[in-house]
């Protein structure tokens, strides 16, 4: 279909580079199979970018190499500071934001293509694979930059529900699929305009309902859409690298959003509209039945239980981050391995703002990723756990998600840390969770609330284990 | 070039499934550099807009293919720096590794009781 590329490459050597970039990317998705090889991966991957630009550059048809040259650079100056000095605890809208902008470069790459093309009529299944590109492009674009907005505090993290949303919603999806049509049959730029206009409107529809505690999915999700949007160009631009890349990235962004909705134990759509349309579950479970007793700690009592263990089981969930306690949680875990008890951390999949979240804030705090345990080993180990002791996290330690077929949370998988021998909940209140469910672990004799900001109560654990 | 468009189409299914495969074998603690480093890779977008940006005519799309470009090299830059950045966080037991102090030691002998344990 275009053959605008220069003939000082042969198109065999371009074929084969661009086959040698792919292998690369496919290499370096391989190794993060463990941590140990996972950062000799990143730069097989480096290697295959830069084999894939280079070639790409030499064999462009030679004009506007200084329009190349000035954007790619203005590109590097913005985005290497921003990635070398931002947060970790940051990751999520980091993440959300190099997601947007890369969806926003697929749509603008097929919409050149498109304006470029229209002018000698473009054919229908060329139309059909640049609109794809265009409308998935958009759709990731406006999603990302809404969920970065959310992320970063700019706007409230909240779910914003309005009347009739779920048919807006409809509508422009609707005028989606309309104006796409429109633009094959008849390829004006004002339909192409439109399908990306209505695109972008789509992603903020699917954002805007999105809560704190689901980020983890919906980063998931656009990370998906960007890595289709970015195949969908390949198609359009007949180019190998692109398809495989942007293939390989659907890919894994379609896997990671499955695991992030199982882990919940709720299906995708569930997670996208429960916010729209639904009454808001009243958290008062009929089971609570008036008053009920738990015992309440105080930091001494805690730190000596903890002290005199031989296990302990740390299980850090989404309040632990959003009190950006890990440092002191760490300290903690190093106060009592000082005194000969044995540390691990119990995480559960959706611990954090987006998948795996906590190892990488874990592993910041100088946490050996041996000791970082994945659901199901932490769920062999938990047994054998004298303490577990559980910071910020509610639902996902929730024994009804296990035991109460009736519960909403049922069929969630958890950390069975009702099964160690005690329980210490540091939590700011009584207050259920983010599902709102009442947990029955809190009044569970083996259990010990320690109430308090998280961070402020391991700090006062911290010094009543060194105390003694 | 491949340009036969059945070709194109039989690479991006078996991408698809090598895809799968690869990634079912991430483990959950590496979930967020794999997110971010497949972002980094989805960056080669950045090929399409060189592609683009070598025909594109007259202004407007020329500046929309040097938008293209910034973007894309903002996404592949940004996303390997952050990734490299994180991967290099992740570190095993390491008895001889500088720093850390009476908590490292504490680690070592763990790793050492793990091994007698047969971990």
């Amino acid at each position: 279909m275009n053959s605008y590329l220069a003939v000082s490459v042969s198109p065999h050597t371009f074929t084969w580079l661009y086959l040698l970039a792919a292998v690369f990317f496919i290499l370096a998705l391989k190794a993060l199979s463990s941590p140990k090889q996972a950062r000799y991966g990143m730069w097989i991957g480096i290697v295959g970018m830069v084999i894939a630009a280079a070639i790409t550059w030499v064999a462009q048809k030679a004009s506007h190499d200084w329009v190349i040259a000035v954007a790619f650079v203005a590109g590097a100056v913005v985005a290497v500071p921003a990635a070398r000095f931002i947060q970790m605890t940051a990751i999520p809208q980091m993440v959300a934001i190099f997601n947007g902008v890369g969806g926003g470069a697929a749509a603008t790459v097929t919409t050149v293509e498109f304006l470029h093309d229209g002018a000698s009529g473009i054919g229908p299944s060329h139309a059909v694979e640049v609109i794809f590109g265009v409308a998935i492009g958009c759709i990731s674009f406006s999603g990302s930059m809404l969920a970065f907005a959310k992320l970063q505090g700019i706007m409230t993290g909240t779910p914003i529900t309005y009347r009739g949303q779920q048919f807006a919603n409809g509508i422009v999806l609707v005028v989606v699929v309309g104006a796409s049509v429109a633009t094959v049959a008849d390829p004006r730029d004002i339909w192409l305009l439109i399908t990306a206009l209505a695109a972008l409107a789509v992603g903020v529809g699917i954002v805007l309902p999105i809560g704190g505690a689901d980020t983890p999915v919906l980063i998931s999700l656009l990370n998906a859409f960007t890595g289709l949007a970015v195949a969908a160009d390949g198609f359009a631009l007949d180019n190998l690298v692109l398809i495989v890349a942007g293939t390989l990235v659907g890919a894994s962004g379609s896997l990671l959003t499955k695991l992030m909705s199982d882990a919940m134990g709720r299906s995708l759509p569930n997670i996208l509209f429960a916010a729209v349309g639904s009454t808001v579950t009243a958290g008062a479970g009929p089971g609570a039945g008036g008053e009920r007793s738990y015992r309440s700690g105080d930091p001494t009592d805690v730190a000596t239980l903890l002290a005199y263990s031989h296990r302990v089981m740390m299980v850090p969930g989404y309040g632990l981050a959003v009190a950006q306690a890990q440092q002191t949680i760490v300290e903690l875990a190093k106060a009592l391995e000082a005194r000969g008890v044995r540390v691990t951390y119990g995480i559960h999949p959706v611990a954090g703002r987006m998948p795996g979240h906590m190892n990488v804030l874990l592993a910041e705090a100088n946490v050996p990723y041996e000791e970082l345990e994945e659901m199901e080993q932490a769920n062999g180990e938990l047994p054998t756990t004298d303490v577990a002791l559980v910071v910020g996290a509610n639902d996902v330690v929730n024994p009804a998600a296990r035991d109460a077929p009736s519960s909403p949370i049922y069929g969630m998988p958890i950390l069975n840390v009702d099964q160690a021998e005690h329980v210490v909940f540091l939590k700011r209140s009584m207050r259920p969770g983010f599902s709102g469910v009442e947990n029955d672990l809190f009044y569970d004799p083996k259990t010990v609330m320690l109430f308090g900001d998280a961070k402020d109560s391991l700090a006062k654990l911290v010094s009543a284990v060194k105390a003694a | 070039m491949i340009t036969d468009s059945v070709t194109l189409l039989v690479i991006f299914v078996l991408a698809a499934f090598v895809g799968y495969e690869v990634i079912s074998k991430v483990p959950s603690i590496l979930h967020t550099p794999l997110m971010s480093g497949s972002n980094a890779i989805h960056g080669i977008i950045l090929a399409g807009a060189m592609v683009v940006a070598g025909y594109a005519h007259g202004t407007l799309q020329t500046i929309l293919a040097a938008v293209a470009v910034f973007l894309a090299t903002g996404n592949i830059v940004g996303g390997a720096v952050v990734t490299d950045r994180m991967l290099g966080m992740f570190k095993g037991r390491q008895p001889g590794r500088p720093g850390g102090g009476a908590a490292k030691e504490g680690g070592a002998e763990k790793a050492g009781a793990d091994k007698a344990a047969g971990r």
